[in-house]
């Protein structure tokens, strides 16, 4: 045992000599190239990576695409899928919203089916979980988003179950075949990075435009989580359990069936719990490749800037939302309850038997009542007009455009401009040379060889300028995200209560689609460079937050006791003591802030910005495949370079404080 | 009583972890020691193991954690598969039948109780013990019937449709003593059943287990840490150590003659005359004379006779035979724990 705990501490501590000058030399030497950059006198080669250096990468994959894509005949193959995905979704779409198709049953009565989301809240949750799954859908359904909310759903009805499928398989694939789990896991953590638009435009190409390639994105988009989950389930059953279904005589397939996958019941079911939430999530983004629902609704209500309705759209979303969430949640920790011997069929089914006679009833009922199966254009109470006024009024009182229009002017032109030029003065040598050394400092030298190299091809590529803006975004929001999150997460794990609340707002803004953030940013700040940032800046502050405030709370209390005993002020404890301790947890919910900005950026290039997701947007539009691809791996790799550096420092800290 | 052919034997068992065991095994030098394979990066689980389990008999393995006991167990039933040595079972070298025997053997001869239970948390008791006869492919009805029997036979009437988590831990290990007994097994492994759970309960969950032994009989190994719980419940005792049996003995002659320094280090705070029997301390060389004592009877039960008796020597006697006699004093050592 000891000279193990001897080699992890060499191991912790061997790169810090060493490496702690090198990165010095790697940083000299960028400062040094900066300065002469801006003497004058540094050569343009130097500056930027020359026009005629840039390997035509876009071509060399437009090439191997077509190649795959006809040669191969794998769009004869997907082709094909389309066909068996296009009458599923058909169906569905038949079955929520009534698109003339067989079956030709539906579409389900609105009170039907609130009546049934209700029955299986209460099911699940008791009556706050009812409450919330009927209330959600008969809002829907007042106001006058019934077709556009089941449109989404008819999608994600397909959608999940198909990432579960899918996913399922491959996590039981990667437990048991060693070879497999390595094939998988590089691919997982490159898609789980891949900005969400690269996902779309092989999803058009290879399904046609509309449902099937959204259903396709949304698919592919949730399974990585829940691969993952399995295989974690799956590698977490209890050696005994399994010698003793080993004893019990079952045969291979016996073990995996009735013994590994029932007691890897609460990991698969919170990778449900992910499947259909970032199922959801996307869904809503596929309206970018023209799939009708909420998601594109909004789209265009926020394209015309009529908030009122954006507003209502965005709520909706996120009812839905948290509905989804908290009922999925509260299934991973239903546990069977017992019946006394003999009790009768009905009661043992009753839950189920109460939603079939309310599920029935309601649908006779529309058919007498109307109002009870659909609800017309005009009967709604939709009030996006007021609404729109409202905002329009509030944010033209004086003080309220006074305050927005100074912070606007203010982060422009002192903070974010200054910061952004200075950004690009960098010569590109010598950024890749900053970021390489940070590697170097704070990972190791494996990590600093993969800065290298990513950012190497992210100069190479030929979008060097965009990918600085991209990053400059990420590292603003990020940065004035830990301004604001920072303070609040450590006041917050000052008190118990305190820091149950905002872990629960957290969680519930967690679970909210990214696109909802667009809405109030638009809102206050208009179209503009601070509205990106200031979404981002949201979104990103939920994960620091949440993981400051764990990363605190989690300090063994042992530990702020002795500090207490030492006579510590509270300053005092919370510097030296909590602080340290708690920042492995934090630089987690560092890293993952900086990816939910990377997923941020692109998405709210919707509003115009001039970084690499402006550029994959306009890719959606035709078929430029190979430029689509470059552009989303080099904010991959980029992504990548933070999360494989931070994450490893994180893994370092923890073990050298024996946290693990 | 115990009879001469064995259920399971095994000869020259190793059980070696690390990257290339049998490599390993092969190329070993003779007299290679625990720590010496540990520097080579290799674990001996099992180090050259021989011993029998004899029909009816209960054979408990007793060993510090780490000594390889569990692991012993597991190659019996081959949970583990063995780096070198053979093992029979009922005479079939287990080892070399193919999976689906394996299942077989394991579906009709085999059944285990586990230390933290094993039990599948999404099984009510009765499906959890209706389990292995699920997996054997019986109907409904029948291993309902049979379930209901063994959950009655444990003293779980009642709760038959509870979950296990809505159990103690004494309830949850007579699950799983139902469920191994759910096939009705020749041979019965226990890996540590009652180290789980509260000194109270492990001492009434002792003397359930006796009394189903009395009732089934059948050949069974027993694994514990606990000596006084070997001693209680054994007709042979295997103490192991690193990986190897230091002494493989019955309960009397391992208290009296400990093979090795570690097993007496075991016997030294036993109350000798409590486990001591007449029988074990039977010569044959001399018959004694006057009225004989009971083979069975513990130097305990008879301290009274013992102090007051004026014999040098007293016959013993076996089912009404005379199988020797034993030495006054010798019996007044053990008794008044003078150790040589």
């Amino acid at each position: 045992m000891s000279d193990n705990v001897d080699r992890a501490q060499k191991q912790v501590a061997a790169p810090q000599f060493g490496t702690a000058t090198i990165a010095f030399a790697m940083v000299g030497l960028a400062v040094l190239l900066t300065l002469v950059q801006y003497a004058g006198a540094l050569p343009e080669w130097l500056h930027r990576v020359p026009e005629a250096l840039v390997p035509n990468f876009a071509g060399w994959l437009d090439a191997i695409f077509s190649f795959v894509k006809d040669d191969l005949g794998l769009l004869a193959l997907t082709r094909f899928l389309t066909e068996g995905l296009e009458w599923l979704l058909d169906a569905s779409a038949n079955i929520f919203f009534g698109k003339r198709r067989w079956p030709n049953i539906g579409p389900i009565p609105w009170t039907a089916l609130a009546a049934a989301v209700a029955v299986v809240g209460y099911y699940l949750g008791g009556w706050r979980l009812a409450l919330m799954g009927g209330g959600t859908f008969i809002w829907t359904a007042l106001i006058g988003q019934w077709k556009i909310a089941m449109q989404t759903l008819s999608v994600l009805a397909i959608a999940a179950p198909l990432a579960f499928v899918i996913g399922l398989s491959l996590g039981i694939a990667a437990w048991k075949y060693a070879w497999v789990d390595r094939a998988i896991k590089p691919i997982l953590s490159v898609l789980q990075t891949l900005p969400f638009f690269t996902y779309l435009l092989p999803a058009v190409i290879f399904f046609k435009v509309g449902p099937t390639a959204g259903a396709v994105a949304t698919t592919i988009y949730a399974i990585p989580p829940m691969i993952l989950m399995t295989t974690l389930g799956l590698q977490k059953v209890s050696d005994e359990v399994v010698e003793a279904g080993k004893m019990s005589g079952c045969s291979k397939f016996q073990m995996l069936r009735y013994v590994y996958l029932p007691s890897a019941r609460t990991e698969i079911l919170v990778g449900v719990n992910q499947v259909i939430m970032l199922c959801l999530a996307m869904v809503v983004l596929t309206a970018f490749i023209g799939m009708p629902g909420l998601g594109a609704k909004l789209l265009a209500m926020m394209g015309s800037f009529k908030l009122g309705r954006s507003f209502e759209i965005g709520v909706t979303i996120v009812l839905l939302a948290v509905t989804l969430d908290r009922m999925s949640k509260a299934w991973v920790i239903k546990q069977p309850e017992h019946f006394e011997r003999d009790t009768p069929f009905w009661k043992r089914h009753q839950m189920l038997l109460l939603g079939l006679v309310l599920f029935v009833f309601f649908t006779l009922l529309s058919w007498v009542m109307p109002i009870a199966g659909e609800i017309g254009r005009g009967q709604d109470f939709s009030q996006g007009k007021e609404l729109d006024n409202l905002i329009k009024w509030f944010l033209n009182i004086d003080w309220v455009k006074a305050t927005t229009g100074f912070l606007r002017a203010f982060l422009n032109v002192k903070v974010l401009i200054p910061f952004r030029n200075f950004m690009l003065s960098i010569p590109t040598p010598a950024f890749i040379l900053l970021v390489a050394a940070f590697a170097l400092a704070l990972a190791g030298r494996k990590q600093a060889i993969y800065a290298l190299v990513f950012f190497g091809f992210v100069a190479l590529s030929g979008w060097w300028d965009r990918a600085i803006i991209t990053l400059y975004s990420v590292t603003a929001a990020v940065a004035l995200a830990a301004l604001i999150g920072l303070p609040i997460a450590i006041l917050a794990a000052r008190s118990e209560a305190w820091a149950k609340r905002m872990l629960l707002i957290c969680d519930t803004a967690q679970t909210f689609p990214s696109f909802i953030y667009l809405i109030p940013a638009i809102m206050l700040f208009g179209i503009t460079d601070i509205a990106v940032i200031f979404s981002i800046l949201v979104f990103a502050m939920v994960p620091l937050i949440r993981y400051t405030i764990e990363g605190l709370r989690t300090v063994p209390p042992e530990m702020t006791e002795a500090a207490d005993m030492s006579g510590a002020t509270s300053w005092q404890k919370l510097w030296n003591v909590q602080i340290p301790l708690a920042l492995p947890t934090m630089a987690v919910g560092f890293n993952q802030a900086i990816m939910f900005a990377f997923f941020m950026v692109i998405i709210a290039a919707f509003i115009g910005t001039q970084d690499l997701g402006q550029e994959l947007q306009r890719t959606l539009a035709g078929t430029d495949l190979g430029k689509n691809f470059v552009l989303g791996i080099c904010v991959a790799l980029m992504a990548l370079t933070f999360d494989l550096t931070i994450m490893k420092w994180a893994a370092d800290k923890k073990r050298a404080m024996g946290l693990t | 009583m115990p009879t001469d052919t064995p259920v399971i034997s095994c000869k020259n068992v190793w059980k070696i972890f690390g990257k290339d065991p049998r490599g390993y095994l092969d190329s070993m030098q003779p007299g290679t020691s625990f720590d010496d394979m540990r520097a080579a990066g290799y674990i001996a689980g099992v180090k050259d193991v021989s011993i029998d389990v004899h029909r009816g008999e209960m054979l408990v393995i007793m060993g510090l954690s780490g000594s390889g006991k569990s692991t012993l167990v597991r190659c019996f039933s081959r949970l583990h598969d063995i780096t070198g040595g053979t093992i029979d079972v009922e005479g079939q070298d287990i080892m070399s039948l193919p999976e689906k025997e394996l299942i077989d053997l394991r579906r009709s001869k085999m059944g285990m109780v586990f230390q933290s239970f094993g039990l599948l948390p999404h099984r009510t008791v009765l499906e959890n013990v209706a389990f292995p006869l699920e997996m054997r492919g019986q109907d409904r009805h029948t291993r309902r019937e049979r379930a209901l029997e063994v959950v009655k036979l444990v003293g779980l009437e009642g709760r038959e449709e509870y979950f296990p988590r809505e159990l103690s831990g004494g309830q949850q290990q007579r699950v799983g003593i139902a469920r191994s007994l759910a096939i009705e097994p020749d041979i019965w492994f226990l890996d540590e059943p009652f180290s789980a759970l509260d000194p109270l309960i492990r001492k009434e969950m002792q003397d359930e287990f006796l009394r189903l032994q009395q009732m089934l009989n059948k050949s069974i190994v027993f694994i514990t840490h606990d000596f006084d719980e070997a001693l209680r419940l054994a007709d042979r005792i295997a103490i192991m150590k690193d990986g190897a049996v230091e002494q493989c003995d019955t309960p009397d002659r391992i208290v009296l003659n400990p093979a090795t320094e570690y097993v007496r280090k075991f016997t030294e705070d036993i109350d000798k005359a409590r486990v001591i029997h007449a029988g074990a301390l039977a010569t044959t060389d001399n018959k004694g004379e006057g009225a004989p004592v009971d083979a069975k009877a513990t130097v305990h039960d008879m301290a009274r006779m013992l102090v007051s008796d004026a014999r040098d020597t007293i016959p013993v006697q076996r089912d009404g035979q005379i199988i020797g006699a034993l030495a006054r004093k010798a019996a007044l050592d053990v008794l008044l724990g003078d150790d040589k």
